[in-house]
């Protein structure tokens, strides 16, 4: 038999509007072994005292890295599946090159043990057919990982977006972010 | 008894609540657990499937359940956390006895059971049967609720049982009785996906549903609009298409307003009326003068966002209509969901796909644990107490003569009251924390202070149970089998991941040996959870809540059946009403005129201010678990005051200034949070803490006089600045108020 391994078929969706900052994801995301009760997704708010409005963020894994291209060590990762690891253990150097370049500010240097923490995108459960546990528990949809004919056909007046502008620079993602129908990128500045 | 027996802060000390949290890089085993048990969330009615993983006797952690049909994995933080309960160090192991000044003292069961058993015997010999009562609470699975009810009657032999319910659905199940003969919602949540238009009548569902959020995206990718009525922009309003912002204490206003505009443009089933209702013309009557100037003048609700609600219930072919605690807590929250239940009738959408109406149970067994005889009123199957039919079969099920059956007792705040004026001096509790979740909490804990003796079972000591003498450490939901009824009228399987820790039993084994030690303990010779399952089964036969032909082994092939089921081969009752013949005495559906009046109290010169209160997402209740859970208390740390900056303007009131609010009921300090999304004239406090913290230290105990349900969502209040920077919010330790 051959052992499970990660389907690229399957692909992992963040949908603002619907996000009600409940923080079911963080709390679900820390309890991964890999983890140790330190959450790598984020949930904050955007300005509570107008809108009980939350952004939700996860490693949105770059087809290009910026990351991965700024450590000194190599310790940051892409595989053939797209997904951009945390960085390895033992090369880690904590220097912080990926938390300052990363344009989603995502990955965090964990003082403790002096190394760079990110999402995997549950690494240990979907390459064994299981969902990410954030998209997994969301209770409103905010965060979906499947098919993409399927949340398609869901969801027909959004369209998933994956490049986004940030001034002179394009960046695509492995992740993508549900936006007005018909859009194609976004643009962040 | 009395006052505690050594200060709250001592007694926090050695009982909680602390906070729990998963060690650092998690419990170990959890890779190789013994046990992996699908069943289902301890907390709200959507009861959602979660699996409990269990290591040497301990819940460790837990996994989705994605094949359970509601949820498919879905979780809430609180959901997320729970398991951190049964393996919590305040988790209560053994029978303990109030010892004055030193606090509480370890004893045997065989002590705990004697003193207990006296104590009763001695205060009802003095003082009557009824002198001695039992609050008891529906986060029970329906064996212990019904159990519940059959050990107060048959057992204890008093009227005087109530239960926790009182402060949630009620006045749903009168307003839903009143119209159908029968307190269940009228649909699955299946329904709402292809609904037209989907109207929130004062449901905060993202924070205290969070799971049927899905649901409700899953209708508006359909095409579904969504109308929100709120006083407060919630998530869920955040995102609506419509969002109506009333005034609190007004809601009848504005469905009495919606049914006359409905009728003013005949977007009604006539023939609907005709075939299945009565009562039409008296509600239109009702609402003959409340045009949308007036509803927009005491609503507060702008006509023209009114109308559109109007036009897009009226000219829709399929809606749903939920409502939730926002309309019932109130001193007409009967008259609120009769409000409601017209707009549904008058356009006869109910009893077909996806037409679909109903209350949003709060409560993880709000349904079933208000059928089978848990309420002071009521007998298994939603009988009624005072109708000497139905006497006479529960009788016959019981095996006692009918003259044995306690009547009609007093409901929860009632009984309190009671207490507190002598007329009840003894109680057992189980399940409920009414210093911190009945309102005018100050005059609850008088009450407590007067009981000559007070037993409770539980499995934390909450702010409640420290006024206990003896206290009788009972199970978790994990830690014993069962069943309970989802918000949707499902019963699922709750399954026992482990045995109760130490010395601490399950409830039911608490009851039985009560029972036997009272002399009763023939009509309790259970064996397992189904056996008592299966007297229920009978015991609701032919009643409205018809159990009858559900089993275990039938629950545990469908993941789920929904009453009524009244016979084995019966398929269970997803959708209600699609024959039209409804349970009323005439089979039809009752309309009801809803009149407006104002609520029990209203602002003044000297309280110009409206209090509301409600919940927030990682909080349950009244916090007896959640607010020993380390991260859902880091969440969202303390009780804030939502107030409006041009509110907060008028009064000089900075953000995280602490606030002094006063009502006739007494007054509390709170930081004040300064948002946008709340009225002008409204301010909110979330009232799960305790002590200082407790925002029910200032709601009213004004009921409803149907229901009896206390009107938490609408008071009278004054606001004082102090000019004080409130500390931050991890220092003030909110969690342990006392």
């Amino acid at each position: 038999m051959t052992p499970f391994q990660f389907d690229t078929e399957q692909e992992f969706f963040i949908d603002p509007q619907r996000c009600i900052g409940c923080h079911a994801c963080e709390m679900a995301c820390a309890e991964c072994e890999t983890n140790g009760q330190l959450p790598m997704i984020s949930v904050d708010y955007v300005k509570r005292a107008l809108s009980p409005q939350t952004s939700v963020q996860i490693c949105m894994h770059c087809e290009d890295p910026a990351c991965a291209k700024v450590c000194p060590a190599d310790a940051i990762t892409k595989d053939e599946f797209g997904v951009v690891h945390s960085a390895n253990t033992a090369r880690c150097v904590a220097c912080s090159n990926c938390v300052l370049a990363c344009p989603f500010g995502v990955p965090k240097k964990i003082e403790l043990s002096d190394l760079m923490m990110k999402c995997n995108m549950c690494y240990d459960r979907t390459s064994v057919g299981l969902r990410p546990m954030c998209a997994t528990v969301c209770p409103s949809g905010a965060l979906w990982y499947g098919r993409r004919e399927k949340l398609e056909e869901a969801r027909p007046h959004s369209s998933p977006v994956h490049t986004f502008v940030f001034g002179q620079q394009e960046i695509r993602t492995k992740v993508h972010i549900m936006m007005p129908k018909g859009s194609t990128r976004l643009v962040v500045d | 008894m009395a006052k505690l027996p050594i200060p709250a802060e001592q007694l926090i000390e050695t009982f909680g609540p602390h906070l729990n949290f998963p060690p650092a890089g998690g419990f170990t085993g959890r890779d190789e657990p013994d046990r992996v048990v699908a069943t289902h969330c301890c907390f709200c009615g959507m009861q959602c499937g979660i699996k409990l993983v269990a290591k040497n006797n301990t819940v460790i952690g837990f996994e989705p359940w994605e094949e359970f049909p509601f949820n498919q994995g879905r979780l809430c933080p609180k959901g997320v956390q729970r398991y951190l309960q049964n393996n919590h160090p305040d988790r209560l192991q053994n029978p303990l006895q109030r010892r004055e000044g030193t606090g509480f003292e370890p004893i045997s069961w065989q002590q705990a059971m004697e003193r207990t058993v006296g104590e009763i015997g001695r205060i009802q010999k003095a003082h009557g049967p009824d002198s001695f009562a039992l609050l008891s609470g529906v986060s029970l699975t329906n064996e212990k609720s019904y159990l519940i009810g059959k050990f107060a009657r048959i057992a204890l032999k008093t009227k005087n049982l109530d239960y926790n319910g009182r402060l949630c659905m009620v006045s749903a199940g009168a307003g839903n009785k009143k119209a159908f003969g029968l307190d269940r919602i009228s649909n699955s949540f299946a329904d709402l996906t292809h609904a037209e238009v989907i109207m929130l009548c004062g449901s905060n569902v993202s924070e205290t549903f969070p799971t049927l959020t899905h649901w409700i995206w899953q209708a508006r990718d359909n095409g579904a609009k969504l109308i929100v009525v709120d006083p407060r922009v919630t998530p869920i309003a955040r995102t609506a298409d419509l969002h109506l912002p009333i005034k609190p204490g007004t809601d009848s206003a504005l469905y009495g307003a919606i049914l006359r505009e409905l009728l003013r443009n005949d977007w009604i089933d006539h023939d609907f009326i005709n075939r299945y209702t009565s009562g039409f013309e008296g509600a239109a009557e009702a609402v003959n003068s409340y045009d949308l100037s007036w509803a927009e003048s005491v609503t507060g609700i702008p006509a023209r966002l009114i109308q559109t609600a109007t036009e897009w219930w009226g000219k829709a072919k399929t809606s749903f209509l939920l409502h939730a605690r926002g309309i019932e807590h109130h001193s007409k929250g009967v008259e609120n969901v009769s409000a409601c239940i017209n707009l549904v009738l008058a356009t006869g959408r109910i009893g077909k796909p996806f037409c679909g109406y109903g209350t949003i149970t709060g409560q993880g067994n709000g349904q079933g644990g208000r059928e089978h005889g848990h309420k002071c009123d009521q007998l298994p199957g939603n009988r009624d107490i005072e109708n000497p039919e139905h006497r006479r079969y529960i009788a016959g099920v019981w095996g006692i003569p009918e003259s044995e059956l306690p009547g009609k007792g007093l409901t929860a705040y009632e009984i309190v009251e009671a207490m507190h004026r002598g007329e009840i001096r003894g109680l057992l509790s189980i399940c409920f924390n009414p210093l911190v979740s009945l309102p005018n909490n100050n005059m609850v804990r008088e009450a407590f202070e007067k009981l000559e003796f007070y037993a409770c079972i539980d499995f934390f000591l909450n702010e409640t149970s420290r006024h206990a003498d003896i206290i009788l450490p009972g199970s978790l939901q994990e830690e014993e089998e069962g069943t309970v009824t989802t918000a949707e009228g499902r019963v699922v399987r709750i399954r026992a991941a482990v045995d109760p820790p130490g010395d601490a039993r399950r409830d039911t084994d608490i009851l039985h040996e009560l029972a036997g030690r009272l002399g009763a303990g023939k009509y309790f010779a259970f064996q397992s959870a189904e056996e008592i399952f299966n007297e229920l089964r009978l015991a609701s036969h032919g009643g409205t809540a018809d159990y009858y032909g559900i089993s275990y082994e039938k629950i545990e092939r469908n993941l789920g059946v929904f009453w009524p089921c009244p016979e084995l081969d019966h398929p269970g009752t997803p959708r209600l009403w699609e024959d039209g013949k409804f349970y009323t005495s005439d089979g039809k559906a009752h309309f009801q005129p809803v009149p407006y009046r104002d609520p029990g109290e209203i602002t003044d010169a000297e309280y110009p201010i409206i209090l509301t209160t409600g919940r927030v997402v990682s909080q349950y209740l009244s916090g007896t678990q959640t607010r020993r859970i380390g991260k859902l208390v880091e969440q969202y740390p303390e009780p804030l005051l939502e107030i409006h900056p041009r509110l907060a303007a008028k009064h000089g009131i900075e953000d995280r200034e602490l606030v002094r609010v006063v009502t006739r009921r007494g007054a509390a300090e709170f930081p004040a949070q300064l948002v946008e999304t709340i009225r002008e004239d409204t301010v909110f406090i979330p009232y799960h803490w305790p002590g200082k913290k407790s925002a029910n230290q200032l709601t009213s105990g004004i009921l409803d006089p149907v229901s009896k349900i206390p009107e938490f969502k609408v008071c009278a209040a004054r606001l004082e600045p102090t000019g004080v920077a409130a500390p931050p919010a991890n220092e003030a330790r909110a969690y342990q108020s006392s």
